[in-house]
């Protein structure tokens, strides 16, 4: 019976694995280890300015940056099968809504990735927000 | 004999019914609304007025003293504050997680300007040691020297140092950009997770030792190459956003990126072990 069940677990997990946002082949240590290693996209891919979203713009503007500063770092990836966006500041995956179209380009992706961390993070309905009324000391 | 169960007292994160949650390990079930109000600044922060300024003598200041009295005047609306005489303070400028336009007039001590979220500062003399650890956004220039652990650590945002700095720069860093117009020590880079460091002039050995990821520009000499540290091709996009970024960094405009060295990690340390979690299951 539970050689079974891990069975079925085995199954359900390459099913979801299949879905995966920004899939890529394989490397031979990956093979070899029988595990993925690493991130869930490219974190050295640099952000294409000309992409940028209007809304991004106002934020750099109302933060008195130059260019996209912390959010360079921010890409859309995955969690289940769904696409997703890391916040540092909840150390989750915040999942995209279904009811948003993504492009089919990863620089796009990733500017549609900031602009909705940056509402997640900025709005009062944030995790953070409870935890600073519990912990705050001064 | 006292009950000590009774005794205990409910903190006020146990109150909120914070530490009932079961801890499994599993991703937090959050959605993003897409319909959340226009709002750039973290909630409960300080609404700055960068045309707002004002002047702060910390010379008779403790550094304690001086940051609380920096957060005193960010929640009267003061968006530009000019630090006059910090005097090599260690400490001074940390925590700082609003925007805000600060300007320090000489130079300061050890762990300078840590664990900032936002504010754009810039320093007219050199820093002490771990300047800008564990910065998380917003934009730090020093127009002199820095020296070791130069921004260690960081998340994200940009760290700027117009001079040289000492060694181990941006070790453990797991993003944002470190700009060297100088020249940097040995180990830089070191166990660097992800996020970039771009080096204009020379840099020590062991460059980039045990980086796990993100990637390293030098414009000069290499001392040595630390262990998994290995050349990479330099693209038209690296060379495009390196363009950017020195503009940006105020230093290095008329550089040519197109003769810099590009840096990744060859990932050969990656010593993942399936066997690993069967073995901790057994030692649990």
């Amino acid at each position: 019976m539970v050689k079974k069940k891990n069975k079925k677990k085995v199954t359900k997990s390459v099913a979801v694995k299949d879905q995966q946002l920004g899939k890529k082949k394989e490397t031979a240590r990956e093979k070899m280890i029988g595990q993925s290693i690493g991130y869930r996209y490219d974190v050295n891919l640099l952000p294409d300015y000309t992409k940028i979203t209007p809304f991004l713009k106002k934020y750099v503007e109302a933060m008195g940056w130059d260019d996209l500063n912390w959010l360079e770092d921010v890409h859309m990836g995955y969690e289940e099968g769904r696409p997703a966006v890391f916040c540092r500041n909840a150390n989750g995956w915040v999942t995209i809504p279904k009811s948003i179209k993504l492009p089919n380009n990863q620089q796009d992706r990733d500017m549609i990735a900031r602009e909705l961390l940056v509402k997640f993070q900025m709005s009062p309905k944030h995790p953070l927000v409870d935890l600073k009324k519990a912990y705050l000391k001064f | 004999m006292a009950n000590l169960k009774n005794v205990t007292k409910k903190t006020k994160a146990q109150a909120m019914g914070m530490h009932t949650e079961v801890l499994t390990g599993r991703t937090q079930q959050k959605f993003f609304n897409p319909d959340e109000a226009e709002n750039f600044y973290y909630f409960g922060t300080y609404d700055v007025d960068f045309n707002k300024r004002t002047d702060l003598d910390v010379k008779n200041m403790t550094a304690a003293d001086a940051n609380k009295k920096i957060d005193n005047l960010m929640s009267q609306g003061y968006g530009t504050i000019v630090i006059k005489n910090p005097q090599g303070k260690h400490s001074i400028g940390v925590g700082i997680l609003n925007k805000l336009n600060l300007i320090f007039e000489g130079s300061l001590g050890y762990f300078g300007m840590g664990s900032c979220d936002g504010p754009t500062v810039r320093i007219n003399g050199r820093v002490g040691w771990s300047c800008a650890e564990n910065l998380m956004a917003g934009k730090v220039v020093i127009e002199k020297n820095a020296g070791s652990c130069f921004g260690a650590a960081i998340r994200g945002g940009d760290l700027i140092c117009k001079g040289s700095v000492g060694a181990r720069t941006g070790i453990d860093m797991k993003g944002g950009t470190i700009i060297i117009g100088g020249d940097a020590g040995a180990f830089t880079g070191f166990m660097m997770q992800r996020g970039r460091i771009i080096i204009l002039g020379d840099v020590g050995i062991n460059l980039g030792d045990s980086m796990y990821d993100g990637t390293i520009f030098v414009g000069g000499e290499i001392g040595s190459y630390g262990s998994d540290a290995v050349d990479s091709e330099l693209t038209k996009s690296d060379q495009d956003w390196l363009k950017r970024k020195l503009k940006v960094a105020e230093i290095g405009e008329n550089f040519d990126v197109s003769k810099m060295k590009k840096i990744v990690a060859g990932k050969k340390l990656w010593n993942y072990d399936n066997l690993e979690p069967t073995e901790k299951k057994g030692a649990i």
